[in-house]
């Protein structure tokens, strides 16, 4: 079973708040499904290539510009954040 | 009604699109109640966009197929000033500020849209339980989850609350819930339709398909919502679908292969009969069927559920209480922001899941996790073109059981995901798949699953037409 420790280290580096009583729920629930993980050992993947996607896709370049219909797309993103100033998303202070 | 029900009714004027449209909403007021399949009823856009058809009738213009066919769309594809929750408290008050490319072309072709249907969290589920919003039910028992996590759009389709809707397939999500619901859905091949405006979930797993009433519905919406878009990089236009219609399917070349590992200990013995007389029927017409093997069946779902939540951490990433979505108030800091925020918004199975995947990704367990996945999803792809290269469909069952009772798995994650053991292979390695109701066990419907090569929707629609009009 994966420690108590593991599980509020996943959950930091994932930035998941976790309540106390909840690490062990999750220390269960996801030890689990990780030993059901364990059957792909017995897979030989020796020499086997791995696929990260399905259909070979082709890169798609452009020009890095701005484009003037952005700005009024801008707007319209900026105006569903929590809060804003001047045009920027506004964030609690990080320095203590 | 089926889409071309309405469309014959509507050129024919048998009645308008304004009294189809008012005719859809009051049903959805009366049987939303117990079926809970819309989240959010958008009736001031639907009525405006029914009046809208009728003028353009009234005018003698040229109408298209889904002209005035009112539809329903799953809420994690962005309808422009719609609310758009992905099922999640953390997107409760987000409105969509553009549609997605599938909603654009609906539009062009005068879609109406009566709302957004229910949904597992963020897609992530089997059954519609991991909805913020409350779970579906199955209208053919209201006991039983309609499947997932497209349950809200299958649920919506089978109790007439629309004509046609859109759902999401990452690993099942269309096909499951058609099938236990007894309407039709295709999974489209990976590219074969845009993402953009979808709510991403597993970026190399994810489509947009149609559920519908009958597979000729299925073929009309499909074709108006794929090919390529230069706002998804991974949409591809499909050359072969011109050639595709061109020769008819023969039913006397077919060949069909139905592969061993799906009818092995733990499918249900009622529904295995009722497949089994499906693809009898296929023989009857004059198909031929061979049994086919693919190896490494039973390592498909356990890669899979290590490659979907990896995806899946770091697109929900994105939900940080800063840029769009639910912030919490009591926070301190930034970090506090993040770290209340994503608990607070995020319901049991997506925390779950972003910490399976952060684990998975996580330095020291990539190679034993991630990439071991990635590597038998390539043993899975090959399988697959082994035995394409001697048959040209794959008949299976969808689900290994009929629906089950609401609760009878939530408590349980991994019970949960072994129902997706019939379908999570077809994402891994991107081919289309269509799921068609082929009878019953008791009150409770099945599907067929109809497995085609890369970009041939075309063909298993063919193939699907063949057993509805046999």
């Amino acid at each position: 079973m994966i420690s108590r420790q593991e599980v509020q280290h996943i959950a930091k580096l994932a930035r998941l708040g976790l309540k106390e009583k909840e690490v062990e729920k999750y220390q269960k629930e996801l030890s689990s499904i990780l030993d059901y993980f364990e059957k792909l050992k017995e897979v030989d993947i020796s020499k086997i290539e791995p696929t990260s996607h399905s259909i070979a896709a082709e890169n798609v370049i452009r020009e890095d510009e701005v484009k003037r219909e952005q700005r009024a797309k801008n707007k319209k993103l900026l105006e569903l954040a929590p809060k804003t100033k001047n045009g920027h998303l506004k964030v609690k202070s990080i320095l203590k | 009604m089926t889409v071309k029900e309405v469309h014959q009714g509507l050129i024919r004027k048998e009645f308008s699109a304004l009294e189809l449209c008012r005719v859809y909403l009051a049903r959805i007021k009366k049987e939303n109640k117990k079926i809970n399949a819309f989240l959010d009823v958008s009736e001031a856009l639907a009525l405006s966009q029914a009046k809208e058809i009728d003028t353009l009738i009234s005018q003698k213009k040229e109408t298209p197929f889904l002209a005035g066919v009112p539809c329903a769309i799953k809420d994690n594809i962005l309808v422009e000033g719609i609310s758009c929750t992905a099922g999640s408290k953390i997107l409760e008050n987000y409105v969509a500020p553009y549609d997605a490319t599938v909603i654009k072309r609906l539009k062009d072709q005068g879609v109406v849209i009566l709302g957004k249907t229910n949904l597992d969290e963020f897609a992530m589920g089997s059954s519609t339980e991991n909805s913020a919003f409350g779970p579906s039910h199955n209208p053919h028992d209201l006991s039983r989850v309609p499947g997932g996590s497209s349950g809200g759009s299958a649920a919506a389709v089978a109790s007439d609350e629309c004509v046609y809707a859109l759902g999401s397939d990452t690993g099942g999500s269309i096909r499951l819930p058609a099938s236990f619901c007894g309407v039709v859905g295709l999974k489209p091949t990976y590219g074969a339709v845009s993402r953009y405006g979808l709510i991403a979930f597993a970026s190399s797993l994810d489509q947009i398909g149609p559920i519908t009433k009958t597979v000729e519905d299925a073929k009309v919406v499909f074709d108006v919502i794929c090919g390529r878009d230069r706002l998804d990089s991974t949409s591809i236009e499909i050359s072969s679908k011109i050639e595709n219609k061109k020769s008819k399917v023969q039913i006397k070349n077919l060949k069909i292969g139905v592969p061993k590992e799906y009818f092995v200990k733990g499918i249900n013995s009622e529904v295995e009969k009722v497949i089994k007389k499906a693809i009898k029927k296929y023989e009857e017409m004059g198909a031929e069927i061979t049994e086919v093997r693919l190896p490494h069946t039973e390592y498909a779902l356990p890669a899979y559920y290590i490659i979907n939540p990896s995806e899946a951490s770091a697109n929900l990433a994105r939900y940080d209480g800063v840029k769009y979505g639910f912030s919490a108030k009591d926070a301190a800091d930034l970090m506090e922001i993040y770290l209340k925020s994503r608990e607070q918004g995020f319901g049991d199975e997506v925390r779950r899941r972003i910490m399976l995947g952060t684990y998975a990704l996580s330095a020291g367990y990539y190679e034993a996790y991630y990439l071991r996945a990635q590597k038998v999803r390539t043993l899975v792809k090959n399988d697959f073109e082994k035995v394409f290269q001697k048959v040209d469909v794959l008949l299976t069952p969808v689900s290994p059981f009929p629906p089950f009772k609401i609760g009878e798995r939530i408590d349980d994650p991994l019970s949960m995901y072994l129902v997706d053991v019939y379908t999570v292979s077809i994402n891994l390695i991107g081919v289309p798949a269509l799921s068609m109701p082929v009878g019953k066990v008791g009150k409770l419907p099945v599907g067929l699953q109809i497995i085609g090569k890369h970009f041939e929707e075309e063909k298993i629609l063919e193939i699907g037409k063949l057993y509805e009009s046999y």
